[in-house]
């Protein structure tokens, strides 16, 4: 019998709303230690409003979100600084800071978070470069002399620069092409396994959640509605999971469209 | 519908309240962050260089030309009583306590009020704010403090720049074109002008300095909606800070000047 991993993050009954539109409405999760888990769901799900209310870019109306068994609904922004250090975040724009060169993107968290030298934040930063697959020539250049790969790639080196506990990953293929999409799922699957981190990730790219999750969860109408090994997806019994999956336009899942 | 004046009333008031109340509740905090470390000195270098070096062009020629177009005007006004003696007092007086700090307020206002509202705001819709907390990294610490605390110092510098050069238009037209003995000028000049003239429009200065960098940043932090909310955040952030420049001139001038 295996131990079950120790439970790195655990959200309870998450509610969010914005006015009188509820995006989450009690969602449950558990990610735990070491593990990558994949959440899935249409556009305008509350994907993304889950990861902000768990790095507390967004303020939760109500539930539980605990990190470390550490509760983080509700601290002030010193804890919250403490916290967000576990964490590490690859944004869906990339979110490079333009009037930086990469490098200093790639050590920022070493620089400001943790007070690096400069001289040591730049090799450590050339470094992380390296693992990403970026020779040390983009170091020096700006965020928008790169293309939209290799911005990625940047922003995956600053989110692993500090080698956090926990990583973050919003929609970590959307906007690139096959190809490119799946030498960050590569990526992705390398660094956490290498580093052995934990990993949350939010995603509509079904090829991208098969290959880097050993578990998926599926949110739709603001609660998980299955979570599963990723070897069940395809057996989840569920009619909505398998509309998803499989992408048909017909089904219990009805799009929001308006002439 | 006799309550519809009055509603309409009350709803300007409330909204007005309301704005108010945000922009002084992000000043205060704005202010707390000034005086408690981590302090990014590197942040803070940059913005003297943005807000006092690269504005003494603009402030340098609108300055020389305010100083000669008083001379030019005092003397058209003055020559019908035969009060020319008393253009060196106008043209330094009125530079130190008025135009000077006004004009360089307003300039800089326009320069890099503008840019900062643009700057910030661009980084809120790019989620680079939201980059920016993950990384353990205070957004309010780390782009609005050092601008502000720059502004409040830089400012003042620029006026008396401003001051020295547009004294100096107002000397090159009187005894160039109007044909007023140097030693003369400079003697009246001298006699004319008072230690509280020049300390009251750095004063104002200081104030102006604050008021510009509060609004570029206040409006460029709570931009919403992409390259539109960017772009009112700019004009907001130029609109606001001008009107308030010109109402604090007042204050100012009734504080130190109303006996």
């Amino acid at each position: 019998m295996t131990d079950k991993p120790p439970t790195k993050i655990r959200v309870r009954g998450l509610r969010k709303a914005f006015g009188a539109k509820r995006v989450l409405e009690g969602l449950d999760l558990d990610v735990g230690a070491g593990e990558s888990l994949v959440v899935i769901g249409g556009s305008g799900t509350g994907k993304s409003v889950l990861i902000k209310c768990i790095l507390g870019l967004l303020k939760a109306d109500g539930g539980s979100i605990q990190v470390d068994g550490e509760e983080v609904i509700g601290i002030d922004t010193d804890q919250r600084e403490e916290i967000n250090r576990k964490f590490g975040m690859l944004f869906q724009g990339s979110a490079l800071f333009d009037s930086l060169p990469v490098w200093e993107n790639v050590a920022f968290g070493l620089l400001a978070g943790k007070g690096l030298h400069r001289k040591l934040a730049r090799e450590k930063a050339i470094e992380k470069l390296a693992q990403v697959g970026l020779d040390s020539d983009v170091a020096t250049l700006s965020p928008s002399e790169l293309s939209g790969g290799m911005q990625k790639r940047v922003a995956l080196a600053r989110a692993i620069a500090t080698e956090p506990d926990i990583i973050l990953f919003d929609e970590p293929t959307t906007g690139l092409d096959p190809i490119m999409a799946d030498v960050i799922n590569n990526l992705i699957i390398k660094i956490t396994r290498d580093m052995g981190a934990t990993a949350l990730t939010i995603t509509h790219d079904m090829a991208s959640a098969r290959k880097i999750a050993h578990r998926i969860a599926m949110l739709y109408e603001g609660k998980i509605i299955w979570v599963g090994p990723v070897s069940e997806i395809t057996r989840s019994g569920d009619e909505r999971v398998d509309q998803f999956i499989h992408g048909r336009a017909e089904g219990p899942i009805r799009m929001a469209v308006r002439a | 519908m006799p309550m519809r004046p009055l509603q309409l009333v009350g709803s300007f008031v409330l909204t007005f309240l309301e704005s108010t109340g945000r922009l002084v509740l992000f000043a205060v905090a704005a202010i707390g962050h000034c005086v408690r470390p981590p302090f990014y000195w590197r942040s803070f270098g940059r913005q003297l260089i943005e807000i006092g070096y690269y504005s003494l062009p603009v402030v340098g020629l609108t300055a020389i030309f305010t100083g000669m177009v008083l001379a030019l005007q005092s003397y058209t006004g003055f020559a019908r009583f035969s009060a020319e003696s008393a253009i060196a007092t106008v043209v330094v007086v009125s530079i130190t306590r008025e135009l000077g700090p006004v004009l360089a307020g307003l300039m800089v206002a326009g320069r890099i009020g503008a840019s900062m509202a643009a700057e910030i705001g661009t980084m809120r819709v790019t989620e680079q704010l939201d980059a920016l907390t993950t990384l353990s990294t205070n957004p309010m610490k780390y782009l609005v403090a050092p601008r502000l605390v720059a502004g409040v110092l830089t400012l003042p510098l620029l006026v008396l720049i401003a001051d020295i050069i547009g004294v100096f238009g107002g000397y090159l037209v009187a005894v160039y074109k109007l044909g007023f003995n140097p030693a003369t000028y400079l003697q009246n000049t001298f006699e004319a002008v008072k230690v509280e003239d020049v300390t009251s429009g750095l004063v104002k200065a200081s104030v102006f300095g604050f008021i510009i960098t509060l609004m570029g940043c206040y409006n460029g932090y709570t931009s919403r909606g992409g390259a539109q909310g960017v772009g009112a955040a700019t004009t907001n952030a130029v609109v606001s800070a001008s009107i308030l420049i010109l109402c604090f001139d007042y204050i100012l001038t009734e504080l130190f000047f109303a006996r």
